[in-house]
């Protein structure tokens, strides 16, 4: 007897896209609305391909607009739906005002964003300040290093935004290109088991907003500044808070019925038990750093590093749990923080987060900000700024280079002088 | 057609949905749109409303005048909100209610243009409202594409120079099954709109002709009166196009012919709104009618020689 090979369970090469596309129908969503935009437009081909030959049963909306993508799966949610979509860049900073209105309305919905740069110049390649954008939207944002965590990420993430003590969206964005468009192996679990892990919605809809003539509801009415506009908003934020725990008891739950290991589900740690130098990176050029690591290891450096899984909720306690030994810390962002105190989004995150604790206070934190626009990170690249980490800790200064701006390096910038 | 003497048989004429209490002005015109657009619509209706007066006035949290299910939603999502909760019923099976996007000439003709044509063009299976009182009302009386040329606004304190977009005419380009304009002023021709409507698979678009007293500035106790001048003087013209089937409806009917139209001085003279029209902006205000008009007499000659030709 032969087994008839599943193309939706199994191990199968698949570009990072398409393991977005095929957790989605793993995940049983209903209600996809979509508009294609690069990188993020094989998501919508390989969605609109499975539903038309049947083999995903949604409701499936070719919309006009990244706009009208996101006020239509605010609909469909308030409506009672499982609801999914893709963007990226410049189409998550249209669909910017409706994202607001999901977290704002407390809808669990999951959008996978394949990343890119902000125009202008047009840029098209991974870089992570459109999710950044949206840091302060109340949705909860996870960033990717793998194809098969692309997968794993949609399907943990229905789990931890119907929670009832959460109930705010999550996206989870990985690098365009590069792990948009390559293909590598993902591990499919069997539907059967995907379901006893992930339950369908309740029958009814939602308990906090529902559609229902006979208990008619109004969703988003104008709330006057003595009433509760004030407590809605520090709600969102307790509900982040709260998503910390749901995230790492999920990903524990993921791990035991799946054996994939993503840490406490917040970041997960390479070599950082006894390193004095330890890098917090996040998507796919973390999990390249591990490279690094590894050659700087077999040199006799004690270096780690900490690969950040979820940006919001930010894991601050948890945070400084792991590095209160270092004696000192880089923080890499493939993004940008115009005008904030480092220039980087999450590295800015850590200054403040780590100054919370007596413990981290005095802290070293060194900012590096590289391959934006999807410029190439080699490891090489990624070696200078560990050799950054010595040289401050070993001679007490900033080394001089042309990377430096303001205590932030932006490594791998074109050096004008040499052209 | 509903006539005044069945107005006794109406299956909801003692149920009101959108309920007393509700904080519209005296003698608006939404208000009349939605409490008969409701009736025809039964029970089982939700309302999808974008940034615009309805926002308002179904009333501020916890208080609301809605007896019905009512999203509010961001300024250019009507359409496609509305879209997103017909496909959500329908994912789970629910197929028996009737989605409604009810926004105003902003919401319309403006700033939520592209995400309704996406729904029309999609042919999604909801009714497209849209309550015309012919300027940014709920913001305090701005311009908007909808606003008739000599209108004083808050941003064209002279008048408005350009003419009114004919937004039932772009929805008519789009071949949706139903295209209707409906006034406050006939509401007995709303209610059948929207029954039609009702039973009409596919993307149903009604624009309403909705004055607005603070607006307009006009008496509150004359809304009704000014949209019945308007209908008389055919400066709104009431029709339908039911499968690309034109059809003039009401007192339009009758005015085909020019001379049956009322002159449109006593209209423009009934609100504040027109006080600095003189002879020019009352010829391109004319112009417009004029305008309106040769296009549903296009209309109705394609209709003929398309009846011959069969």
């Amino acid at each position: 007897m032969t087994k008839v090979e599943s193309e939706f369970e199994g191990v199968h090469l698949l570009k990072g896209n398409f393991a977005a596309a095929y957790a989605a129908r793993a995940a049983r969503v209903q209600v996809v609305t979509a508009f294609p935009i690069t990188p993020q437009t094989l998501i919508v081909e390989k969605i609109s391909d499975l539903v038309d030959s049947g083999k995903m049963n949604c409701e499936f909306i070719r919309m006009e607009s990244e706009h009208s993508v996101m006020a239509a799966l605010v609909g469909a949610s308030i409506a009672g739906a499982r609801t999914y979509t893709g963007t990226s860049g410049q189409g998550l900073l249209y669909m910017a005002e409706p994202v607001h209105w999901a977290a704002g309305t407390r809808l669990p919905m999951v959008m996978s964003i394949a990343s890119r740069g902000i125009a202008p110049p047009w840029n098209i390649w991974a870089d992570f300040s459109d999710v950044m954008s949206q840091r302060d939207s109340g949705w909860l944002i996870q960033l990717n290093s793998t194809h098969q965590e692309i997968y794993d990420s949609v399907l943990m993430g229905y789990k931890i935004t119907e929670d009832p003590e959460v109930m705010l969206p999550l996206m989870a964005a990985y690098g365009g290109f590069i792990l948009s468009h390559t293909s590598k192996p993902v591990d499919m679990p069997p539907q059967s088991e995907i379901d006893s892990f992930l339950p369908e919605i309740p029958e009814k809809g939602w308990d906090h907003i529902f559609l229902d003539a006979d208990r008619p509801m109004m969703h988003g009415a104008l709330v006057m500044p003595g009433d509760f506009y004030q407590e809605f908003r520090m709600k969102i934020h307790l509900a982040q808070l709260r998503a910390k725990e749901k995230i790492k008891v999920v990903t524990k739950e993921f791990k035991e019925k799946f054996g994939r290991d993503y840490g406490n589900g917040l970041f997960y740690e390479y070599k950082t038990s006894d390193a004095e130098y330890i890098m917090i990176n996040y998507g796919e050029i973390a999990k390249q750093m591990e490279l690094t690591i590894d050659t700087l290891r077999n040199e006799g450096y004690n270096v780690g590093m900490i690969n950040l899984r979820t940006y919001r909720p930010f894991p601050s306690e948890e945070l400084i749990e792991k590095v209160k030994h270092a004696k000192i810390l880089g923080v890499v962002d493939r993004a940008t923080a115009f005008g904030s105190p480092t220039g980087g989004p999450v590295s800015s995150d850590v200054r403040a987060a780590l100054q919370t604790s007596s413990e981290t206070r005095n802290l070293s934190i060194i900012p590096f900000i590289n391959g934006l626009g999807g410029r190439d990170v080699f490891p090489e690249e990624q070696r200078e700024q560990f050799e950054i980490l010595f040289h401050v800790l070993d001679k007490g200064e900033y080394p001089k280079n042309k990377d430096l701006m303001h205590a932030t390096y932006w490594t791998g910038t074109i050096d004008r002088r040499s052209t | 057609m509903t006539n005044m003497k069945d107005l006794k048989t109406l299956p909801y004429k003692d149920r009101e949905f959108f309920l007393q209490g509700n904080a519209t002005c005296a003698g608006c015109g939404l208000d009349l749109s939605l409490r008969w657009a409701l009736k025809a619509l039964g029970p089982k209706t939700v309302i999808v409303s974008p940034a615009s007066c309805l926002n308002v006035v179904t009333g501020v949290w916890p208080k609301g005048a809605p007896d019905f299910p009512m999203i509010n939603m961001v300024f250019a999502g009507a359409a496609s909100a509305a879209t997103g909760v017909y496909h959500g019923l329908k994912a789970r099976g629910i197929e028996d209610y009737t989605v409604v996007a009810y926004a105003g000439d902003g919401g319309t003709t403006d700033i939520g243009l592209q995400a309704l044509s996406g729904a029309a063009e999609r042919g999604t299976n909801i009714i497209y409202v849209c309550y015309d009182n012919e300027a940014y009302m709920n913001t305090g009386v701005q311009r908007s594409s909808s606003t008739p040329v000599g209108a004083i606004t808050t941003t064209t304190y002279y008048g408005k120079v350009q003419q009114k977009k004919n937004l039932p005419g772009i929805m008519s380009m789009h071949n949706i099954p139903y295209v209707a304009t409906a006034s406050v002023g006939d509401p007995l021709d709303l209610y059948d709109k929207f029954k039609k409507a009702k039973d009409i698979k596919g993307f149903k678009y009604i624009h309403i002709y909705a004055p607005c007293p603070p607006g307009w500035r006009s008496p509150s106790e004359k809304s009704v009166e000014i949209a019945k001048m308007a209908i008389d003087n055919g400066m709104w013209i009431l029709y339908e196009i039911e499968n690309g089937f034109f059809r003039l409806t009401g007192k339009s009917k009758r005015l085909t012919d020019p001379k049956k139209r009322k002159p449109i001085e006593e209209y423009i003279k009934s609100q504040g709104r027109f006080r600095l029209v003189k002879k020019e902006q009352m010829e391109k205000l004319e112009q417009y009618r004029e305008l309106m008009w040769n296009q549903v007499s296009k209309e109705l000659l394609f209709q003929q020689m398309d009846e011959k030709s069969r």
